[in-house]
């Protein structure tokens, strides 16, 4: 398959078109995401080409819309809701976690969801503690729920185009400082399933798993170990729930080492979970105690020396692989 | 009006009104977990809305919604089953009392959130406008629920975008366990609609032909594409909060005069039957064993159900068809 090299948003705009194009229940709504083409500018052109019903600008009343969207959901559309923020996802909480998440259970089965939520997550740009936080975990840690956060152009597409045919509501986290990022992208119609892992660079050493941003900072470690003589795995997990253990207890086999790297704070977060699970599933092949590379448990700060010191970086997973031999 | 209508409206707030002393019954024999909320006394209000919708239209529901459920046509057998908690239920008893549903009768759901149904009643209005297909949908809450952000965010929305949806804000008077009138900065709660650019009407919750009268204006409106309607429902919480509620907070023998031959939704429709439609004392009777007659099967059904499979405990989390 032809690819070419395009920005991570722009991945993400056809994915939109492609999608809206294909079936007709397919929506977004949210606060710009029409006439201005969204903060992000990821859903730039669809107000034009699919008018206002299909691209609904909304007042800043993230719960009342997002309800609409679970509302729109149950009744047989196919939303895609922007949270231009996941901070401001705190505001629909309700209808996430009390209404969508739950709506398939409760009913005995007989409700689908097809709503997917659209936010941008993760710090690094000096927004400060509420516009910079990595809420995944909470997300991850609701039953009903599926999370996903691409790390690529390609993946970004490619899963949410696979997240707005899902029946089920959907979590889908893209970091803010990946819009900008360019990667290779296939020409024509390909879809990643939800729910699988990708090996991003095969490694017999140590395997580092990571999701969204972290994999890139992985990448840029692995390749440095790399001239060390340490040759690391690194895992994009691409989708935070449901789990792909299988691929990550594979690659841990094979290493007898594990790094987890999480954006989000140290405490209940998302990398406590695969280390408990790589403890429960592949503790016998270890070789050394399993690491996490997080955020610390602090509001991210606005300054930037305080809040780089905050955050995952590079060097902190070299030296967090350096530990384990 | 047809003199079926009449009689099938006195049947469904009949059919809920044994359903809930059932299920109170029921509760107080331990024989339900966790908690259940009456709609006791409210009967004409869901009846006289849901006797003006469609099949097709939608409704969204409350924590008190057996009669909403009813009213749109439920199964009273599956509603009871999922009561106990039974495999039969409508949830296979996953659900239980505060979260049944039949997307198939435009029923998407009663609700444990207070104003939880709101913003996805909402959303099934605009679900209607985008496939254009003449639905609407009928939002059922409670004088507690009118003051959360879900009502005031979606109202907004809904008065902007013209959405055929319709709040029927049933006042019963509390808030769960207070008076709700302690709770509004104005008690003339038809305003809350003023802002939002559509109209907003009061009407006499316990009589369900101005109930059934003041909904078909609403929804007609809604079709034509002129947007919502609030609709305040005066009426009175018989029973507590949940079942069991010790009802410490409320006036000493208040309940008696909404429970006479003049308030009394039931009682006041009957009156009403028999002398200003002329039916035969005979005929209500008979109705009246037939509705007691289902409601026994009812309880019937739901009691010789099996418990749910504890395979079931992991199904359903997720579904439906990924890659259709």
């Amino acid at each position: 398959m032809t690819e070419r090299i395009i920005e991570f948003r722009e991945a993400l705009n056809e994915a939109l078109h492609e999608e809206m194009e294909r079936d007709a229940s397919v929506f977004i709504m949210g606060i710009d995401v029409g006439q201005y083409g969204g903060v992000l500018k990821v859903s730039k052109g669809i107000y034009e080409r699919f008018g206002p019903l299909r691209a609904v600008d909304t007042p800043i009343s993230e719960e009342g819309f997002t309800g609409m969207g679970v509302g729109a959901a149950l009744a047989g559309l196919r939303p895609v809701v922007e949270l231009m923020y996941i901070d401001f996802s705190c505001l629909a909480m309700e209808p996430i976690i009390n209404q969508a998440a739950k709506a398939r259970y409760i009913f005995g089965g007989k409700a689908n969801v097809p709503l997917v939520i659209r936010t941008q997550g993760g710090g690094g740009r000096g927004n400060a503690a509420q516009h910079s936080q990595s809420l995944e975990a909470v997300y991850a840690h609701i039953p009903g729920l599926i999370v996903v956060q691409p790390a690529t152009p390609k993946d970004a597409k490619g899963l949410l185009k696979s997240a707005i045919r899902n029946d089920n509501p959907v979590i889908f986290i893209e970091h803010k400082l990946l819009y900008n990022t360019k990667g290779p992208v296939p020409e024509g119609e390909y879809l990643i399933p939800l729910g699988v892992a990708d090996v991003k660079r095969p490694g017999s050493d140590v395997t580092i798993v990571a999701s969204s941003r972290m994999v890139l900072f992985a990448l840029n470690a692995a390749e440095k170990l790399a001239g060390e003589g340490i040759h690391a795995e690194v895992l994009d997990i691409r989708t935070l729930k449901p789990l792909d253990m299988e691929t990550i207890g594979d690659s841990v086999r094979k290493t007898h080492r594990l790094v987890i790297v999480s954006e989000g704070a140290r405490s209940g977060g998302f990398a406590a979970e695969v280390m408990a699970r790589a403890y429960e599933e592949v503790f016998d092949y270890l070789d050394a105690p399993i690491v996490r590379v997080t955020a610390e448990d602090v509001p991210l700060p606005y300054n930037e020396r305080l809040e780089l010191a905050a955050l995952p970086s590079e060097q902190k997973i070299i030296d967090a692989v350096h530990g384990l031999f | 009006m047809p003199e079926a209508l009449f009689l099938e409206m006195y049947r469904a707030m009949l059919l809920i009104r044994l359903f809930e002393e059932q299920a109170r019954d029921l509760f107080m024999k331990n024989m339900m977990r966790g908690a259940t909320h009456s709609y006791i006394g409210e009967e004409a209000i869901a009846v006289g809305v849901c006797a003006a919708l469609d099949r097709a239209d939608t409704i969204t529901s409350t924590h008190r919604g057996h009669g909403h459920c009813l009213a749109k046509g439920g199964d009273p057998r599956q509603m009871m089953a999922e009561l106990l908690g039974r495999a039969t239920g409508y949830c296979k008893g996953k659900g239980g009392s505060m979260h049944i549903a039949d997307l198939d009768l435009g029923i998407l759901g009663a609700n444990g959130i207070v104003g939880g149904g709101i913003s996805l009643a909402a959303g099934a209005a605009f679900a209607a406008k985008y496939r254009g297909d003449g639905a609407v949908c009928a939002c059922f809450f409670g004088d507690g629920a009118i003051n959360q952000g879900s009502f005031h965010e979606t109202a907004n929305m809904a008065g902007l975008w013209k959405l055929p949806l319709i709040y029927v804000c049933e006042r019963n008077l509390f808030a769960e366990f207070s008076y709700s009138d302690r709770y509004f900065a104005d008690q003339d709660l038809t305003k809350r609609a003023i802002p939002f650019g559509f109209p907003g009407v009061e009407i006499d919750g316990n009589d369900v032909l101005a109930v059934y009268q003041a909904a078909q204006e609403a929804i007609a409106r809604a079709r034509r594409g002129e947007g919502p309607t609030l609709m305040v429902a005066n009426s009175y919480r018989i029973m507590g909060h949940t079942i069991g509620d010790p009802l410490t907070y409320r006036v000493k023998g208040e309940v008696d005069q909404w429970q006479d031959s003049l308030h009394d939704p039931i009682l006041r429709f009957r009156r009403y039957l028999l002398a200003e439609q002329g039916f035969s004392e005979s005929r209500l009777a008979e109705l009246e064993s037939e509705v007691s007659t289902e409601i026994d099967a009812a309880v019937q059904f739901a009691l010789g159900s099996p418990e749910p499979e504890l395979f079931t405990l992991w199904e359903d989390v997720l579904g439906g068809n990924p890659d259709d």
